[in-house]
């Protein structure tokens, strides 16, 4: 079966893990939680640095443990990248790369060229890991996960160690990653803009317990969840650009489902980007509206109606095509309009962000 | 020429010992380190309090014990002579063995607190790039240990050298078997051959203290890499 199946049980003095995951296979699935959730534990025990008596878990049918066998991690065809870039201060950036990379007998799906090109490191390569700087030194720990030619990428918090403008200049060469290798990323962070920048699904993980878990747009929509990604609610929207009006300075971006405009922001037309709408620059009307300063107005049906955080207030889920937009109101907005799922409605957004 | 024929003897004897009981604590003294550095069981305060304990016990005590052990009623001497090799008190052999227990925590504990501060983390990053537990420790753990590695040979090295009752309790005197250095230096002065006894006990001084100064002049880079 082409999936990933983790099924994991672990009895810590003040710390329990239970659970019992079917993955997909390919691209970035993020374990979402706040520390303490279990998450690392969760990957440590995919990864087989932790060993839970009680598990299971195959990869694409292949078994790595289960009730009568257990592989040692080194045995385990997986590439794992730490929280701190972990490099082997008596190697060269070189040597730490050829290391994973000597060891493995089976096809190289990734050669060592094509994982220093990926990171931009060939300019680093004689240089011991003492004088990198952080950004380099986790660059450097994501290509010799890499060299491996791993079946599974496991990545905890790789950015979490580094501060803004080094996370800055990591994200672009993950995003090369998931754009680029059919490798399979499981991606543990607690930080809700890396997860909606780079993850295609979700696990959200709270107590040692598997929360929730599904597509990015339809985690994010979900209204019923008691831990929220990010401090508002938003929806993430894949998009590519359509078309740029050069007299306006503005890009159309296409999604299923309808077009959104931008301020243009400087790519080429077909370019896929994510774009973020917060709930609560989406307003709803019963009517078409006329004549408002507000550009982006859409047509859909209403998909569910749930809480916020706050008594006074509502979130409504909209579906348009096959793209989810969240609004938040109050709950007497919703009486007044007389919102029910399944009514046609029509939505205002009145901003838009890039993720970058 | 300042050294007597005797001494000469007694130095080069001395380096052999030292040379040889190095060799074996290197062999022996690594995995008890690597052990005490990574087991969690209860039983690590035991062992390590008994590797520890020539370091406050008095060489004359470790001595008695070991000649008992190693002399023909001994668990030792039995063991030897039902192997035909003959009893091992007064022997160059008795003297490497009684040595090799004199100065096992000056070859362990330096090793146990290099392996404990490389910590968990590089063995696994090397278990994630396909290195089995043999492999990294070859490939990870001695190289990052190395400093340790040599801080503890030179202890040993230089504490086998210093050794005194112990020899005198397994080894007595010798000439060319047991007559070590600071023995030769003893019978010196129990003869009043003063001049003598500064020539040797002056070269076993300048060497202590290379010893030292290479150990102190020499750190590795305290900057934890990476």
């Amino acid at each position: 079966m082409s999936e990933i199946q983790a099924k994991f049980r672990l009895d810590w003095p003040g710390f329990s893990l239970d659970v019992d995951l079917q993955l997909p296979i390919t691209g970035i699935t993020a374990l979402f939680g706040h520390s303490g959730s279990g998450k690392t534990t969760l990957l440590r025990c995919m990864a087989g640095l932790e060993r839970a008596p009680q598990g299971r878990l195959t990869i694409n049918g292949d078994v790595w443990q289960d009730d009568s066998h257990w592989l040692p991690t080194y045995k385990r065809p997986l590439g794992y990248v730490f929280q701190e870039a972990s490099l082997f201060a008596h190697l060269s950036v070189m040597g730490n790369l050829r290391y994973g990379m000597k060891r493995v007998k089976d096809a190289q799906l990734v050669s060592l060229e094509q994982a220093i090109e990926l990171l931009g490191i060939g300019h680093l390569l004689d240089r011991k890991p003492d004088l990198l700087s952080g950004g380099e030194r986790q660059r450097v720990a994501i290509a010799r996960a890499l060299a491996v030619s791993p079946r599974l990428l496991l990545m905890d918090e790789p950015l979490a160690a580094l501060d803004l403008k080094r996370k800055r200049e990591i994200l672009p060469y993950l995003e090369r990653l998931h754009d680029e290798l059919a490798i399979p990323v499981i991606y543990v962070s607690h930080s809700p803009d890396e997860v909606a920048r780079l993850a295609d699904y979700i696990v959200v993980m709270e107590d040692g317990r598997a929360l929730g878990q599904g597509q990015l747009a339809e985690i994010l929509a979900r209204t019923d969840l008691p831990i929220r990604i990010g401090e508002e609610a938003f929806a993430i929207i894949k998009a590519v650009i359509g078309e740029v009006d050069n007299e306006w300075h503005l890009a159309r971006l296409d999604f299923p489902g309808g077009q959104l405009w931008f301020r243009d922001p400087g790519l080429a037309v077909g370019h896929s980007v994510r774009i973020r709408i917060l709930a609560r620059d989406v307003s709803l009307a019963k009517q078409p509206p006329q004549k408002s300063s507000i550009q982006n107005v859409l047509h859909g049906k209403v998909e569910a109606i749930g809480g916020d955080e706050h008594p006074g207030l509502a979130i409504v889920r909209i579906l348009i095509g096959d793209s989810r937009f969240l609004a938040r109101l109050t709950r007497r907005a919703v009486s007044e309009l007389d919102l029910e799922t399944e009514q046609n409605i029509w939505i205002q957004v009145k901003s838009v962000a890039l993720m970058e | 020429m300042l050294l007597s024929e005797g001494d000469l003897q007694a130095i080069w004897l001395t380096l052999r010992l030292a040379s040889i009981v190095t060799l074996i604590l290197l062999v022996l003294g690594t995995p008890i380190a690597w052990w005490l550095a990574r087991t969690r069981t209860r039983w690590k305060g035991l062992i390590g309090a008994v590797v520890a304990l020539p370091l406050v016990l008095p060489p004359s005590v470790l001595g008695f014990y070991l000649l008992l052990a190693m002399g023909p009623y001994g668990l030792v001497g039995h063991l030897t002579r039902k192997l035909g090799l003959g009893p091992l008190p007064f022997t160059f052999e008795g003297l490497v063995i009684a040595s090799v227990f004199y100065s096992l925590p000056f070859m362990v504990q330096p090793l146990q607190n290099a392996f404990e501060s490389i910590g968990d983390r590089p063995l696994e990053v090397a278990a994630t790039l396909r290195g089995s537990p043999l492999d990294a420790f070859f490939t990870v753990a001695v190289p990052l240990a190395l400093p340790g590695f040599l801080t503890a040979s030179i202890l040993t090295f230089a504490h086998t050298v210093g050794e005194f009752g112990v020899v005198l309790m397994i080894g007595g005197n010798i000439p060319g078997v047991t007559r070590v250095a600071s023995v030769q230096i003893y019978d010196h002065v129990e003869a009043l051959e003063y001049t003598q006894a500064h020539h040797l006990s002056a070269i076993m001084l300048v060497f202590s203290f290379l010893v030292l100064l290479a150990l102190y002049a020499w750190r590795p880079n305290p900057k934890k890499g990476a």
